[in-house]
């Protein structure tokens, strides 16, 4: 099935953008299909897989690690004061816990996991498009869409869990900071309280979301970069629709995941 | 003896939108030669050429490669044509983010049951075919514009494919780069026997390479011959064209 063309030019009317919103949908179904119908198919290219799994590692780890400890900070320092109006200092580390564990720890790693690598992938794949290696690919026997999307598509969706296990870590022990600045606490108590809160149900969600949160964010980058035209302004511009269309679909199936979550686990 | 069809183009049209680029195009090419497709830039050369391999879908017309339609083939059968066949792109297209080794033996990797020590050797002989055997640890972003064609071409002729299409083979080199790219394709051509089509404007290049040439204008074919024919011709466009082509060279 063909990919519907979008319309590339300045000042589109609402017509056009409206055309050019459906199109994008149409797009990313297509290229979902196609990603489903090849990833089961050999060669698989692990070592492709691994490699891009390496690369964006490395690339998003020192701004997640820095993000993951601030939420955390931030979170107990803003929460302790309000916790303590009501009395209610000893819950401050669950709380702080759960809030990193079920929303914010995954969440905020996908946003920033797609301002990172939604962008690179749009622009390393829109680069190759607008000066021919795509087809240079295509025409030497080799699916393009196989060694470049796919493998993609899987190191994204395999490394933003092991991210967001990290960040979430990283989080609560930026909690622990923010609680010893603001009230003292032994870091036995704040252990114990973090465990006692933290169930599978609350722990699972968030992590099993993320799978989903990296498979959009290489979807989205790798459509985006595929289906680049118009030379050097064309790729920057797969570069920033990819962000921006990445991090709207994770708030998006952020909520449907939040009603699914809760639909399962009640409470 | 009657030569061997390898390709033959019958009423091939392509249009974007209502901009019609080919317009019932027709040509046959034979086992080991050389057609070199002349025209003004956008005048549909490469979209010809971008039909012949699959890129594009024609919008009628049919292609034959070896007797086989390309028009109704799907990916796997056209593959195998593909793997037949090496094309040479304007910019070289060589991957960017790989070392100039790794370009030449992606290739073979994905599509051939090759020994390493094959790989090594079939890599080492194409880099020696086109004289840049120093550059096979460089990335292509070390790479001149003629060393770029250069190794886009040894990666073309790395299978040994018994077609090869060349988009534009000396465009934006130096005149005497320009010669040398030429005669290289020529003298490979020559060792290889395939057969191949040309597309440029560059008169030199075609007439180190071209055993017969065609002159496309607006979609249309309005020149088929030999280049001594098609500079000999007293049409006023094909005058102009190629004594501006002398001037520039």
């Amino acid at each position: 099935m063909e990919l519907p063309k979008l319309i590339f030019k300045k000042n589109l009317d609402f017509p056009e953008r409206l055309f050019n919103f459906f199109a994008t949908v149409t797009g990313l179904t297509i290229f979902s299909f196609r990603f489903l119908r090849q990833v089961f198919v050999p060669p698989y290219d692990i070592a492709e897989i691994k490699k891009h799994m390496v690369e964006l590692g490395v690339k998003t780890f020192p701004i997640v690690s820095v993000t993951g400890f601030i939420i955390g900070l931030v979170l107990a320092l803003q929460s302790q004061p309000v916790f303590a109006r009501f009395g209610a200092s000893d819950y401050l580390p669950g709380t702080v816990a759960l809030s990193v564990v079920r929303e914010l720890g995954p969440v905020i790693t996908a946003l920033i996991f797609a301002g990172r690598v939604s962008s690179g992938i749009g622009a390393e794949l829109g680069s190759m498009r607008v000066t021919e290696q795509i087809d240079a690919m295509e025409v030497s026997a080799v699916n393009p869409f196989k060694y470049l999307v796919v493998t993609r598509i899987i190191a994204t969706t395999m490394i933003l869990p092991l991210l967001t296990v990290y960040v979430i870590f990283l989080a609560i022990l930026g909690g622990y900071i923010g609680v010893i600045i603001s009230q003292g606490m032994s870091f036995e108590y704040y252990k114990n309280s973090v465990i006692n809160a933290i169930q599978l149900k609350d722990l699972l969600p968030g992590v099993i979301k993320t799978f989903v949160f990296g498979y959009l964010v290489g979807l989205v980058g790798a459509y985006k970069g595929f289906t680049a035209e118009g030379g050097t302004e064309g790729v920057g511009k797969a570069s920033t629709t990819a962000v921006v269309l990445s991090s709207l679909l994770i708030l998006l199936f952020d909520t449907v995941l939040v009603k699914i979550t809760l639909w399962i686990w009640p409470g | 003896m009657a030569r061997i069809e390898k390709i033959k183009i019958e009423n091939l049209t392509k249009k974007f939108g209502e901009l019609v680029v080919l317009d019932g195009v027709s040509i046959n090419v034979c086992e080991g030669e050389n057609l070199v497709v002349f025209g003004r830039s956008g005048t549909g050369k490469s979209v010809l050429l971008k039909c012949v391999i699959g890129l594009l879908k024609p919008d009628e017309g049919r292609i034959f490669i070896d007797g086989k339609d390309v028009t109704k083939l799907k990916t796997k059968e056209l593959n195998k044509i593909r793997k037949k066949t090496g094309f040479l792109f304007q910019g070289a297209a060589l991957y960017d983010s790989m070392t100039v080794r790794e370009n030449l033996e992606f290739p073979l990797r994905r599509n051939f049951n090759f020994t390493e020590g094959e790989i090594k050797e079939k890599t080492l002989r194409a880099l020696d075919l086109v004289g840049l055997g120093e550059a096979i640890d460089k990335m292509p972003s070390e790479l001149s514009g003629g060393m770029r064609k250069r190794i886009g071409l040894a990666r073309s002729i790395i299978t040994e494919p018994e077609i090869m299409f060349y988009d534009e083979p000396t465009t934006g080199l130096d005149p005497l780069t320009a010669k040398e790219i030429s005669s290289l394709i020529r003298d490979l051509q020559n060792q290889f026997q395939m057969t191949s089509i040309v597309v440029t404007h560059d008169l030199i290049c075609a007439n180190i390479i071209a055993d017969r040439a065609i002159f496309l204008v607006d979609g249309k074919i309005k020149f088929r011959g030999t280049i001594e024919e098609l500079k000999a011709s007293d049409d006023i466009f094909l005058r102009n064209f190629f004594s501006q082509e002398i001037i520039t060279a």
